[in-house]
């Protein structure tokens, strides 16, 4: 039996395996079709997990059979970003230096899900070590954007947001960091959620930058998107920045009304270098919350221009740090021509880091470096204060914070890769809530026209993508809400959704 | 220029990176390029801020810790299973003591 799962979501595959229409076996068959048509094109994963996700699938309709509780997530197909393990899977971290490295255990979240029911089919493409915002930093080439192939899907999980758009899973997990699920997201036109830092345990997600990576899911509605949430968030004692704070069912509250609620616009993030067709779109998208009830007061975040300074002293300090863990001793690869500890150290990591990574751990080496640190890591850390604390300060105001996700939609693959510091302000405005911690979620807004539409918009329309993108380029608008609102995060995005009927698909 | 071909030589033998003489001088230009771009925090007086380590919210002040029980750890075979090279049970590398 074959047939289409490419636009389906939680829902249906909870409905086909409760009327016994679909088999968890033939949904998670006819998803690795779709993958194994899809990633030629798009390239987005680097693990495809084709027998262990069977036999889970038919450990699923076992238990089906047998009459066990459901998990929310029976038989729901996910895909995991290759910076997050899966016990008994080759994890790469998008590196050379972990060509090879099989995972020993399986990370928290991920194991939550699995109890939930769901069934990885997949690790995702990314940028090294999550080092990136186009997914061109990868050791096993660039990820393609599924609305236009010539165009990046944004980064660093790229893989994950261009394999939920190409219908290749139905949810699937990126890692932020300053705005790797949010950002892709946006470009791809799906759902992207940062959860609060704490919500969900970070114990077995290769860690880049800890006091800011998040791990967040992804896929084709809110809904969906709410529910992997759900499953895998709360205290675990494997990592003791997770949160002790009870975990709501978001699911079965995204109906609250936006009616009265008041959301902030920062003057800020609509200056210079967001680009007029992005602005339009987020300035439609404000008419449809202003339509839907809500009310938008201008506010102001006066630290906004420091943050992409800050985060990438922060950011890189701490991947410094991180990183030197891998010099060929106890895993990874190991440089073949060396004498001494030193040189195997040091030639292990020449050849195993790529340019990115390299340029990342010597600046983190360099600001936190004798006679530096003050000077650069120690500045940088009070800047974040002041960023956390115009957060706060707005919050005492309004409800949430709405911005545009990105200044631009996607971009050429190659346009900004010559420019390091050109790349990093893709990030401008979704760094802000990783400094300070809160949650935040891309929800597409529509789309712009693809000045070459005409010739690549070929592609998108043959992976089955909804007409919309094949004729233009997904924008995302992000949403701020205060610490450990998610719930109310994810019912404003739930009507705002239903309102625009964006998303890609749908 | 603020970073010198120098500065970049002396932060790869700190970071543990081999670099080529095409890199250094690459480095050089971005780093400096970066650095030059984040001095714009000076524009902001911090005198009596306090510096964010981490993200906090309201928790006991015990919340972080366990309980002090033994508890099973990686098994030694798994541990071993990605080594580049194992014998004996440890992780081989170079000597590093000369006799």
């Amino acid at each position: 039996m074959s047939f289409d799962v490419s636009r389906w979501t939680i829902a249906d595959v909870r409905q086909a395996l409760s009327t016994r229409s679909a088999s968890a076996r033939e949904i998670c068959a006819a998803t690795l079709t779709r993958i194994r048509d899809e990633n030629e094109k798009n390239n987005s994963l680097i693990t495809v997990m084709k027998d262990r996700a069977m036999e889970q699938a038919g450990t699923i309709d076992r238990q089906i059979a047998a009459g066990d509780p459901a998990g929310p997530l029976m038989g729901v197909p996910l895909i995991v970003k290759d910076v997050i393990q899966v016990q008994g899977v080759r994890n790469t971290c998008a590196s050379r230096i972990l060509g090879n490295f099989i995972s020993p255990y399986t990370a928290t979240a991920v194991e939550r899900l699995e109890q939930a029911g769901a069934v990885v089919v997949g690790k995702a493409n990314c940028d090294e070590f999550a080092m990136g915002s186009s997914n061109e930093n990868s050791a096993f080439g660039a990820v393609r954007n599924p609305c236009d192939l010539e165009r990046v899907p944004g980064g660093s999980s790229g893989g994950s947001a261009a394999a939920v758009a190409a219908g290749m899973s139905i949810v699937a997990l990126g890692s932020d960091t300053g705005g790797s699920v949010r950002q892709p997201a946006s470009f791809c036109g799906v759902v992207g959620l940062m959860p609060t830092y704490g919500r969900v345990s970070r114990f077995g997600l290769v860690a880049f930058a800890s006091s800011l990576d998040h791990i967040g899911p992804m896929g084709r509605s809110v809904r969906d998107v709410a529910a992997v949430l759900g499953a895998m968030s709360g205290r675990d004692l494997h990592d003791s920045t997770s949160a002790g704070v009870p975990v709501p069912d978001y699911e079965t509250q995204l109906d609250a009304p936006a009616q009265g609620l008041r959301v902030g616009i920062p003057k800020e993030y609509f200056a210079e270098g967001l680009t007029s067709e992005v602005r339009s779109r987020i300035e439609a998208g404000l008419g449809l919350l202003r339509e839907m009830g809500c009310e938008t007061v201008e506010i102001s975040m006066p630290h906004t221009e420091y943050a992409v300074a800050c985060y990438y002293i922060i950011a890189t300090a701490e991947a410094s740090a991180n990183l030197a863990r891998y010099d060929g001793v106890r895993y990874g690869s190991r440089s073949a021509h060396s004498e001494t500890l030193a040189e195997l150290y040091r030639n292990t990591r020449r050849e195993g880091f790529g340019d990115e990574v390299k340029r990342r751990i010597m600046l983190g080496t360099y600001v936190l470096s004798a006679g530096y640190y003050d000077a650069y890591y120690r500045k940088a850390q009070k800047v974040r204060s002041l960023i956390a604390s115009d957060f706060s300060s707005a919050f005492e105001k309004v409800d949430f914070i709405v911005t545009p996700t990105s200044p631009t939609p996607a971009f050429r693959i190659g346009e900004k890769t010559d420019n390091p510091l050109h790349m990093y302000l893709s990030d401008i405005y979704t760094i802000t809530g990783s400094l300070a911690g809160i949650p935040g979620i891309s929800v597409p807004c529509g789309t712009v026209p693809n000045p070459a539409g005409a010739a690549n918009g070929a592609s998108a329309a043959a992976s089955g993508a909804a007409s919309g993108a094949a004729s233009g380029l997904p924008v995302g608008m992000q949403i701020f809400a205060p610490h450990f609102e998610e719930t109310r995060l994810l019912a404003l995005a739930h009507q705002f959704e239903k309102a625009g009927g964006f998303t890609v698909g749908q | 220029m603020k970073i010198t071909e120098k500065d970049v030589r002396y932060i790869a033998a700190l970071a543990n990176l081999e670099l080529d003489p095409d890199e250094v001088r690459r480095y050089a230009a971005d780093l400096d390029s970066i650095l030059d771009y984040v001095v714009k925090l000076n524009q902001l007086d911090t005198s009596d801020v306090e510096p964010m380590a981490q993200v906090l919210y309201d928790a006991p002040a015990d919340f972080a810790l366990r309980d002090d029980a033994a508890r099973p750890g990686l098994p030694e075979e798994l541990a071993l299973r990605n080594a580049p090279e194992s014998a004996a049970r440890y992780f081989k590398v170079a000597k590093v003591i000369e006799r």
